[in-house]
């Protein structure tokens, strides 16, 4: 549970994560302690149980100096996000701050250690400020030494949980995606109806039923690879696509009429699976099956030159539909004639472009040239077969 | 009375299954018309005047719910009318429709519709019509009529005027000015002035004070952009400014007859709608 500061929760900071910060770096702290009193009794001779005392004593003072000072900046890190309104911090000051404490801790520290490690053992030891003797000299060049790896260790872990924080991130937000995509895909309403369909096929047409199944696999092994992502043929693009126009056309009847053009040249252009299926399917639900009569839908592939002489691929859903303006119910608020195009599934073919190709693709939704109707433009690099993985 | 049917579905498939269906499990069922969108729907409906409507939700025009509304405000009233036909919703998948329905306890079948799940609502079906035959000479009474409307009026109220096709707005889509262009000219008409909104054909009649203006919106984009505290829906095709009504009368139909201020005019509120002018 988060903890609330100012009366409000800060999601970064709950008991358990204050509690981890704490126990690690006191954890952190006597084993530095501990390995500067073994070397001192191998380099030095003499009593490890003094040395063991003075260690951990200067040790702890130095890292309650320096884990006390990060903690208040933080704490006014987060008054003033909140007091201003900002983003809160997630974590302390970056590490050379901290770094910069290193004076204040080597002074401070030492100290206050000797005057605990006195009081422990009952010996009375100089004044740091005493430089010419030998054992302060030995004091403090092990507690600028020991500071600096307890830092050097804290900062590296800080580094390490947010780059695991970050990866942890980036594949939360790729499984999100894939389900998203996996929605989009196989949509209850087209899936139950298609079934709906089916059952009655199986009963008065059993060889149109075996038919509509057979389509129904060959789509539904596509959208199940194409969750995986790679590239397929354009060949198989259009493939799945005339699947699906089928399965919706045992549900359009007449209403639905389609048609496909791709030259020859283009049949093994590698394209990424299933990258037009929600155009299509976008081109029926909001263009033709809104219309009493219906319509027709060309998905056509041509090849083009981009404006600095790469040869491109464009790929056209063209409708006969509502058009653009009925489709997007373009109320006052909104701007008619879009190309944004918000809806769910162009939103989706977008992020899946540009996650393949960057800049380099593009979606564009226009009113058709003639008559009314949608055209959704996709246009992408176009690459030779072998080079695709 | 052998009892009528009318199928709207757009799928010509399923359509010709569940008449199939109804007569096998309903010999005397009469399918008296089947068809593919909700606008003929409507129509048939209120020519036919069935009493059994089964209704596809997703439809070309006229979605299902939209035609259960429009047939329950258009049906003829008095006290030799025909009563209400009986709905029923068949749907696919969806999902808020499906919570809705089964929140209001309206009839409503799942596509595919098993046999028997067809043959447990058609048995609820008969046992509604005959309790309805048994009382006949007592309908046309608003209090009974107004009890039947019930779970159609929570059913939409509780789906929305976008029968879950758009989520609900937030305060922050609303907008404060109509612009109405006529030519060159944009006007902009202040919401708080508008008294009432009228659905006409492809246009929207924007009613204010001092004239009236067209925009070419439907209500139905229109509405989530409005105060829903500020314009209430009492009918279909109107929307009307609260604070603009000055008096409803009740009929003894179940319509409400509204009078504004600053117009003459008097706007008749659905029956569906009536529980809104309800005294305190």
């Amino acid at each position: 549970m988060a903890l609330t500061f100012m009366g409000r929760e800060v999601p970064a900071l709950t008991w358990g994560v204050l509690l981890r910060s704490l126990a690690s770096g006191v954890g952190i702290t006597l084993v530095i302690a501990l390995a500067i009193a073994t070397l001192l009794t191998v380099i030095g001779g003499g009593g490890f149980r003094t040395k063991l005392i003075y260690s951990l004593a200067i040790s702890l003072c130095c890292w309650s100096v320096v884990d006390g000072v990060r903690r208040v900046i933080f704490w006014w890190m987060l008054r003033r996000a909140l007091a201003r309104g900002l983003p809160l911090p997630t974590d302390g000051p970056g590490w050379r701050v901290v770094l910069a404490l290193v004076a204040l801790t080597a002074l401070i520290g030492p100290t206050a250690g000797l005057m605990i490690g006195d009081a422990l053992t009952g010996i009375r030891s100089p004044s740091i400020f005493k430089v010419g003797d030998g054992g302060i000299r030995v004091t403090l060049a092990m507690t600028l030494i020991g500071t600096t790896i307890g830092l050097t260790i804290w900062a590296v872990q800080t580094r390490l949980g947010r780059a695991r924080l970050a990866a942890e991130q980036a594949h939360k937000v790729a499984v999100e995606q894939q389900l998203l995509m996996l929605q989009t895909q196989l949509e209850p309403h087209m899936l139950f109806n298609t079934l709906a369909n089916l059952r009655v096929l199986i009963g008065s047409d059993a060889d149109r039923a075996q038919a509509m199944l057979d389509r129904l696999i060959a789509f539904l092994r596509a959208t199940l690879v194409a969750s995986r992502s790679g590239r397929h043929a354009l060949a198989d693009e259009f493939a799945r696509l005339s699947d699906y126009l089928a399965l919706m056309g045992v549900r359009m009847g007449p209403r639905l009429t389609s048609s496909f053009e791709l030259p020859d040249e283009l049949r093994q252009a590698p394209v990424p699976p299933l990258i037009l299926q929600p155009l299509v399917e976008n081109a029926i639900q909001h263009g033709l099956e809104p219309q009493v009569a219906g319509g027709h839908i060309v998905v056509r592939a041509e090849r083009v030159a981009a404006a600095d002489g790469q040869p491109m691929l464009r790929l056209t859903v063209a409708d006969t539909g509502r058009g653009l303006e009925a489709g997007t119910g373009s109320g006052p608020g909104t701007a008619p004639h879009t190309t944004a195009g918000t809806g769910f599934g162009t939103q989706q073919v977008r992020q899946r472009l540009a996650a393949l190709f960057g800049t380099g693709a593009s979606l564009d939704l226009q009113a058709a040239p003639q008559g009314a109707g949608t055209w959704a433009v996709v246009t992408l690099p176009l690459q030779s077969p072998e080079r695709a993985p | 009375m052998t009892p009528t049917a009318l199928i709207a579905e757009d799928e010509p498939l399923l359509a010709a299954a569940l008449k199939a269906d109804l007569a096998a499990v309903w010999p005397e069922l009469q399918v008296v018309a089947e068809c593919g969108d909700g606008d003929s729907a409507l129509a048939e409906a209120l020519r036919l005047q069935p009493s059994l409507c089964f209704l596809d939700i997703r439809m070309p025009g006229l979605g299902g719910l939209d035609v259960a509304q429009a047939v329950t405000e258009d049906w003829p009233e008095g006290a030799n009318a025909p009563p209400l036909p009986l709905l029923v919703f068949v749907t696919a998948y969806d999902q808020y429709a499906i919570a809705a329905f089964e929140r209001q306890a309206a009839d409503y079948l799942l596509k595919p519709v098993p046999r028997e799940r067809l043959a447990l609502a058609v048995q609820r079906l008969q046992q509604r019509l005959a309790a309805r035959n048994a009382i006949r000479p007592g309908v046309g009474d608003a209090s009974t009529l107004d009890a039947s409307l019930a779970p159609l009026r929570e059913l939409l109220a509780s789906l929305g005027p976008q029968s879950g096709v758009a989520a609900p707005a937030t305060p922050a889509s609303r907008i404060a000015v109509i612009p109405a262009q006529l030519g060159n000219v944009t006007q902009m008409i202040p919401v708080e002035e508008v008294l009432y909104f009228e659905a006409a054909d492809k246009y929207l009649r924007v009613v204010t004070a001092s004239g009236e203006h067209l925009i070419r919106v439907s209500l139905r984009e229109l509405l989530p952009q409005l105060d829903p505290a500020q314009f209430w829906q009492v009918h279909r095709s109107l929307l009307v400014q609260v604070r603009a009504i000055r008096e409803a009368r009740r009929e003894e139909t179940g319509k409400v007859v509204l009078s504004l201020r600053g117009r003459g005019e008097k706007l008749v509120a659905s029956r569906l709608y009536a529980h809104l002018f309800k005294g305190w």
